[in-house]
């Protein structure tokens, strides 16, 4: 990547474009190089031929509507920045646009005073480098943040996303006082978050009731997370279940994904549970199954079906399909590199699966 | 002909809003009734319970057969009744607000 920062605008609006290449092209500190696309179609043969930092499009053009450029835009080049610029007030679109992992949404400013705001946001947006990180905070680390927020002595609730699960951390005057996460709280709820490697967060306004449960510093605490983490990652377990022959034998760096499915067997009403890797030989993890080959053919099948049709609807990340039948409950999602299939029983009430797959994702994810 | 084309052709197709409703549609996917607005695509709905009904089969060729799936993403909500080999199926549209009900703290 050049050092000059590079942007492509797409509208079907010739004179929004000149516009707007004029403004962010010479009024930006960073001088970044506009490129401008009136189609999505030019805009994403312009992307495959030039790298860029950051993608900002509009929604309603004709032919291939903006929700359409950024679905492939996000899969082709899962570093560049995504911003939304448009004119459409609505709800639903900013949620379907956040949900195809776009990193900002606008509306296109009517006054200076947003126009001095979209400005500031772009330049922050193409001045940092695309990184794994927390979205929310560019390019911080979870630690980075707690340390920010633990330094400044502020008093807020972390809430953290990772795919379904949601956890949050309490900072009471620059103190980590408690954590939670399903079916986890205080010191090992927030060494669980702690594991997580990405995810997206918001600050919360604090909660002054909320009891503390943790006592160590955070830089204590910070410390014996960072052990914990190394701890388990070093931590040899048994070999996994065997798998049913079809599948490639499940590798020894799986031991880990072993021992959570030892951990979630032990989980209230979990009658099976199912892990598909995405890997070429779709190695299989599993418990409770006698043959988990049909089980596996479903997953794959059920999951490969509506992420296709999210694809075509624009309607963000699958998060997951349950499933109600006589015998059985299911809970089918992917998670990481994994696609996990936990089956519970009938009688078991809809919203115990739902609390009990979160729980189950949460464990995953970490 | 530019005129009739104008005129008369058919209109660009603008961004689609997903609406909140039903259809049913029978074992061959064929659609049976429909609350769904007509500006929602037909090819978009068939879609739907066309993967519905794949999900299900699916289910039953793994011994687990299904009365009912609901797939949950970002933005909208399925969730589909089998009817005899066909389906019943809803789609509700989600927005943030309903995800995240705590508002953020504006930063000062």
């Amino acid at each position: 990547m050049s050092a000059q920062p590079t942007i492509l605008l797409l509208d079907d609006d010739q004179d929004f474009l000149d516009l707007y290449r004029e403004m962010l092209g010479q009024h930006l500190p960073s001088m970044p190089e506009v490129r401008i696309a009136n189609s999505g179609s030019r805009a994403l043969s312009i992307l495959e031929s030039e790298q860029f930092n950051l993608l900002i499009a509009d929604l309603n053009m004709p032919k291939m509507d903006g929700l359409q450029v950024l679905t492939i835009a996000r899969r082709k080049f899962p570093h560049l920045r995504l911003v939304v610029l448009t004119g459409i007030r609505d709800e639903q679109f900013r949620t379907r646009a956040y949900g195809l992992g776009v990193d900002q949404y606008w509306l296109k400013p009517e006054t200076d005073q947003e126009m001095g705001l979209f400005m500031e946001s772009m330049e922050s947006l193409i001045s940092r480098e695309s990184q794994e990180g927390f979205r929310g905070v560019q390019s911080k680390s979870l630690v980075d943040i707690i340390q920010l927020e633990c330094l400044s002595q502020s008093s807020c609730i972390l809430k953290i996303t990772n795919g379904l699960t949601e956890a949050r951390i309490f900072i009471q005057s620059g103190e980590v006082i408690d954590a939670e996460l399903p079916g986890l709280t205080s010191e090992p709820a927030f060494q669980r978050i702690l594991a997580w490697k990405t995810g997206s967060f918001e600050t919360l306004p604090a909660d002054p009731s909320r009891v503390r449960t943790i006592f160590s510093s955070y830089q204590g605490l910070l410390l014996n997370t960072a052990q914990a983490i190394d701890e388990a990652a070093s931590v040899e377990v048994p070999p996994p279940s065997t798998n049913d022959g079809d599948s490639v034998p499940a590798p020894a760096q799986n031991n880990r994904a072993a021992a959570i499915l030892a951990e979630v067997s032990q989980m209230e009403g979990v009658e099976f549970v199912l892990a598909v890797g995405a890997d070429k030989g779709r190695t299989q993890e599993f418990w409770g199954l006698d043959n988990p080959k049909p089980i596996s053919e479903f997953t794959k099948e059920t999951l490969e079906n509506f992420r296709s049709l999210g694809d075509r609807l624009h309607v963000g990340e699958l998060q997951q399909v349950l499933g109600i039948g006589l015998q059985h409950k299911v809970a089918v999602a992917p998670c990481g590199p994994a696609d996990l299939c936990v089956g519970f029983p009938p009688a078991v009430s809809s919203d115990h699966v739902r609390d009990s797959f979160k729980n189950i994702l949460s464990k995953w994810a970490s | 002909m530019g005129l009739l084309s104008r005129l008369f052709g058919s209109s660009e197709p603008a961004l689609v809003h997903l609406p909140a409703g039903s259809f049913t549609v029978d074992k061959d996917g064929e659609v049976i009734t429909s609350t769904l607005p007509q500006s929602f695509p037909a090819g978009h709905r068939d879609a739907i319970g066309q993967q519905v009904l794949a999900s299900f089969r699916s289910a039953k060729r793994a011994h687990m057969p299904l009365t009912e799936i609901t797939v949950q993403y970002s933005a909208l909500k399925l969730q589909a009744r089998e009817l005899g080999g066909g389906a019943i199926v809803f789609l509700m549209p989600q927005t943030l607000d309903q995800h995240s009900p705590v508002k953020i703290k504006k930063s000062p």
